[in-house]
């Protein structure tokens, strides 16, 4: 064994195991004009601490997330935050991947503990997207250059084209997701979108509006925030409720352009959930993987992370969406919160999708609770699709 | 001579302002100032949401003197534009008369020999007040005594409250294109599409940002490509950006011009939207001055097969 060998060994015995053991969310809405900034991220994390059944003494560090400061206009908001994240006397990180960023903060955080440099850590992110509009953060008109020609919805758009044409999948499957992350977000208080009345025939009718991108296959605008505690064995001992244990994490980045590029199915995607099942040990994520809680902003990127993750061959992942598989009462339910479709603060979303996977796991989901979860998928991705963060989380400590 | 163009990012920003903001700002409105006490009975002016210490929720609102003391200053000379004094003036710190923290803002005197530390200061009230911290027009020098018992407790309650303030935000930026990215953009001015290729992996990119983003190695050898091209997907538009002025529908389309190893992105026009397919040949159209292709429009040409776009999507 060489040298490097036997060091990675002896780090990875000594890794601290991490448990999610507090989850806090605010309730979404287009706008929470009731709340401040610093209001909205403290409803999330006093959430948290409750459900922990901790206090901010208890927190040794904040990580905090967002995604571009733009898109509030507030320039490191971590600096006025500290006040109502407690963390006077701590350190406190800023994270910023995009819209994968909520994830990457669970990481960065997750590794805190790990590493033992910090016992009990708080991360949390957040989004105001009414303070600001997003789609003009995202088109600044740079000299020179020819002028976007679509915000967000137009720049997914023609890649779920190429993923129909790649596969050959029938028009229809991006209605069905919508359909049925909408009806899961019923069961979810915390969602932003509860459409009581929504029906498949709703989404296949409303107003397309970057074909083959439907209204009801986009994503809301949402101010939101989550929060999510972390610590050791100890600290899981302590822990009032079951805690979620941390199998296996990884971020991965790419360019949003380079020739070679595979925009419908990213390296980068595939890259980060090879290291994630390799750190948990799982071989056939389809069959050992329960639920997973996928950043799908627009319907038909379930089908296509389906591929991008391995739960389905190339090609492939339309069907597990068509045969129902991926519903609240299918064999893999994915997005069982009502997933980034029906809430959607950018920062936050990752960190919901983390978070969601941890309460599956735990048992603590509420009405969208899948029943006998083991172990759970969080997934995120930003940017061009060049940030990918994912964690694989689990009812049991590792090797427990 | 190098290309500059003046940047402009400017957003009118809302602040959504929460309980003690709200009550605060709403206070100067009414020319009250409030302070939030904390559990260990401190003051702090202007209020907080959350205490800086023990992160415990503040909504014990007291209302508080509009006299106060400079505890530190500094001198502007030269005010710039949007500074609250037009004429040279002081920043100064104010712990007003109840409160154990000080605020920001300006102070009116006629030079830095004027101020002091210690020294007695009094709110200016601006004339018209809606509800802002410009509702304090700035401090003036003031003669009498610190008054230590001036602290009321204060419901925050008034009628009509901000809840919700606008604040515009405005960055100016020169911005110049790099090497690459300039000889690109005189090449299109005389109607020609440029590339970079990859000294390594001998790709070509269009346009050119003077570095192959995957071998991290700088590009140099131009090379001309297209002007015709594939479109390799797209999607129609139905919905108008506020920021463009195109008529809707239109298609946005992934264009890899011929010799190009990625597609860039333009407009497909000259055709009816349903009629455009990936695998359509199209070439730029330039109008009027415009530096860039206006649009892209078919050929003719039969359509590509689809195996010779599939990896570039
Ligand atoms: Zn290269």
């Amino acid at each position: 064994m060489s040298a490097v060998h036997a060091v990675h060994a002896t780090h990875a015995v000594h890794k601290e195991p991490v448990a999610v053991v507090g989850i806090g969310q605010t309730k979404h809405a287009a706008a929470r004009r009731d709340v401040s900034i610093a209001g909205l991220v403290r409803e999330a994390a006093r959430r948290a601490l409750d459900d922990a059944e901790l206090d901010w003494t208890d927190i040794e560090a904040v990580v905090l997330g967002k995604a571009p400061d733009f898109f509030e206009g507030v320039m490191m908001p971590e600096l006025h935050l500290a006040d109502a994240l407690g963390a006077a006397g701590k350190p406190v990180l800023r994270v910023h991947t995009a819209g994968s960023v909520g994830g990457s903060t669970a990481l960065v955080a997750a590794n805190l503990v790990a590493a033992r440099i910090h016992g009990t850590v708080l991360a949390l992110a957040f989004e105001k997207q009414s303070e600001s509009n997003a789609m003009w953060g995202l088109s600044l008109p740079v000299p020179f250059q020819p002028p976007l020609l679509a915000g967000a919805g137009g720049f997914f758009a023609p890649h779920v084209r190429a993923y129909i044409r790649r596969t050959g999948a029938p028009p229809g499957v991006g209605a069905l997701v919508a359909y049925k992350d909408r009806r899961n977000a019923l069961k979810n208080p915390y969602a932003h979108l509860h459409e009581h009345g929504i029906t498949l025939e709703k989404v296949r009718s409303s107003p397309m509006l970057w074909d083959p991108v439907r209204y009801s296959e986009t994503c809301p605008s949402s101010d939101g925030a989550c929060a999510v505690v972390l610590t050791g064995r100890a600290g899981a001992a302590r822990s009032p409720h079951p805690p979620a244990w941390l199998h296996g994490g990884a971020m991965r980045s790419e360019p949003t352009l380079f020739a070679g590029k595979d925009f419908v199915s990213p390296r980068a995607g595939r890259d980060c959930a090879a290291d994630v099942y390799r750190q948990a040990g799982i071989t056939d994520p389809r069959g050992e993987i329960d639920v997973a809680e996928l950043y799908v902003p627009f319907s038909w990127y379930e089908p296509m992370w389906l591929e991008n993750l391995g739960f389905a061959a190339e090609g492939e992942g339309w069907k597990l969406t068509e045969s129902g598989a991926t519903a609240l009462d299918g064999d893999l339910p994915v997005n069982p919160s009502g997933g980034v479709l029906s809430t959607n603060p950018i920062g936050a979303s990752g960190l919901i999708r983390f978070a969601e996977a941890a309460l599956q796991v735990r048992g603590r989901a509420g009405e969208h609770q899948v029943d006998g979860v083991r172990r759970a998928l969080g997934h995120a991705y930003g940017g061009g699709a060049q940030f990918f963060a994912m964690w694989l989380v689990g009812d049991r400590p590792p090797g427990g | 001579m190098a290309l500059t163009a003046p940047l402009v990012v400017e957003f009118p920003f809302t602040r959504s302002l929460g309980p003690v903001q709200s009550a605060f700002l709403t206070g100067l409105r009414e020319r009250t100032v409030l302070g939030v006490r904390t559990a260990d009975g401190r003051v702090l002016v202007p209020p907080a949401e959350y205490d800086p210490g023990t992160a415990e929720e503040l909504r014990d609102l007291v209302e508080v003197g509009s006299t106060g003391t400079v505890t530190t200053w500094s001198w502007e000379p030269d005010p710039r534009p949007k500074r609250p004094l037009r004429t040279p003036f002081a920043w100064v710190l104010v712990r007003l008369d109840g409160a154990d923290t000080a605020l920001l803002h300006a102070l009116d005197a006629p030079g830095p020999e004027a101020v002091h530390t210690g020294m007695r200061v009094r709110i200016r009230w601006a004339a018209e007040r809606t509800g802002a911290i410009t509702d304090i027009a700035c401090f003036e020098p003031y003669g009498g005594e610190e008054r230590r018992a001036h602290v009321t407790p204060h419901s925050g309650q008034f009628a009509d409250p901000v809840t919700v303030l606008t604040t515009p935000a405005r960055l100016d930026y020169t911005y110049t294109p790099g090497r690459a990215q300039s000889r690109h953009l005189d090449a299109l001015a005389r109607h020609r599409i440029t590339g970079e290729r990859c000294p390594a992996c001998r790709k070509v990119y269009v346009p050119p940002r003077g570095v192959c983003p995957t071998c991290g190695v700088a590009t140099a050898e131009e090379v001309d490509v297209g002007p015709r091209g594939t479109v390799t997907t797209f999607c129609v538009v139905n919905i108008k950006a506020r920021h463009l002025d195109i008529d809707v529908p239109y298609v946005y389309a992934h264009i890899a011009l011929d010799g190009a190893d990625l597609a860039l992105h333009g407009r497909i026009a000259g055709i009816p939207c349903e009629q455009v397919r990936m695998g359509l040949r199209v070439e730029p159209v330039w109008t009027g001055d415009g530096r860039h292709p206006d649009h892209y429009r078919p050929t003719g040409e039969p359509d590509a097969a689809y195996d010779t776009y599939k990896g570039l999507l």
